[in-house]
């Protein structure tokens, strides 16, 4: 590999941009090119083989709400290899000194989740337990194409969360895609317990191997 | 946002094959390309190794780096790249295989800094 390729692989992964490296494995060429739909692979060339190698960008994580919750998700979610942003207007919750080393917004949660633009590689967790502040970042998050949409709450809130989130339009199959009450049935209490299940099941739904339903 | 560059395995294995590049150090680099049955370490999981013997990220779960670094080192010295392959019934070959009973191929190759 040469420097060039070495540092331009490096600036596609801290622009967040997807690249393909294609290796012809006998000869060692080697070029950079878009990384297209295709997977990491290895296929036959004539007498050779050529070993394209897929980067994608790092998985991201908004949480809405900078409550104490999110204080224990950031650093569980940074070791598994998600890039985070964490969203509250509320400039006291909302500060460095709690979330040093992430993304702070403090604009309103629709307008802060919709900058930042969520794709399919995006995880969103509303965690503020207040509908004003919790409501506009879910309806950003489900009509965008995040993987995953979570809501911190009891089922009974989350009763109350469907009714008016079908009130703003939505229909059953939008609503099915929130996980609620968030996180996976450990029997987690403590906010650190709560954290580590969360990002339980965020990794089980990334990875295609949810444990658990939705609940209704 | 801030990217999690210290948490992000990729981009931390290219960095410190930058960084020792940039310290006069020969560095190779070693990809997985290939799996058959269960391996550790996925496709595309790369480590990069120093010179010096210093090496960042894995290919495996632990059983073949050692392996891996000194062909890296061998790399470094012809400035040629190899494939590898390792498998639990490769022990005659290498001495060292997967506990796991799966196969991998492994490129690694010279990063040069021209």
């Amino acid at each position: 590999m040469k420097r060039d390729v070495l540092d331009r692989l490096r600036a596609a992964r801290r622009e967040r941009r997807s690249v393909a490296l294609v290796t012809e494995l006998g000869t060692g060429v080697q070029r950079l090119a878009e990384a297209g739909a295709g997977r990491t692979r290895v296929e036959p060339a004539g007498n050779d083989e050529v070993f394209t190698h897929v980067f994608q960008p790092t998985p991201r994580l908004i949480l809405v709400g900078a409550v104490h919750i999110a204080q224990k998700l950031v650093p569980i979610a940074r070791l598994a290899g998600f890039a985070v942003d964490v969203v509250d207007p509320r400039i006291a919750f909302a500060t460095t000194e709690r979330f040093p080393d992430v993304g702070l917004a403090h604009d309103w949660p629709d307008k802060a989740v919709a900058a930042l633009s969520p794709d399919s590689a995006t995880a969103v967790v509303t965690l503020t337990h207040d509908p004003k502040l919790d409501d506009p970042g879910l309806i950003v998050a489900l009509r965008s194409r995040a993987f995953y949409v979570g809501a911190l709450g009891s089922r009974k809130t989350h009763g109350r969360r469907i009714e008016r989130l079908t009130a703003e339009g939505f229909d059953d199959a939008a609503l099915a895609r929130i996980r609620a009450p968030v996180g996976l049935p450990i029997g987690a209490i403590s906010p650190g317990e709560i954290a580590v299940s969360i990002m339980a099941d965020i990794i089980a739904v990334r990875h295609g191997r949810a444990l658990q339903a939705a609940a209704a | 946002m801030v990217a999690p560059d210290e948490n992000d395995d990729v981009l931390r294995v290219l960095d410190h094959a930058a960084e020792w590049l940039d310290d006069g150090q020969a560095v190779a680099l070693a990809t997985v390309v290939q799996t058959w049955g269960s391996s550790p370490r996925p496709v595309g999981s790369q480590m990069a190794i120093a010179g010096d013997g210093r090496f960042e990220g894995s290919v495996s779960g632990g059983c073949v780096e050692g392996a891996v670094v000194e062909a890296g080192q061998e790399a470094m010295a012809d400035g040629k790249s190899r494939l590898l392959t390792f498998g639990v019934s490769d022990s005659d070959a290498w001495a060292v295989g997967l506990a796991c009973g799966g196969t991998v191929r492994i490129y690694v190759e010279p990063v040069t800094s021209a």
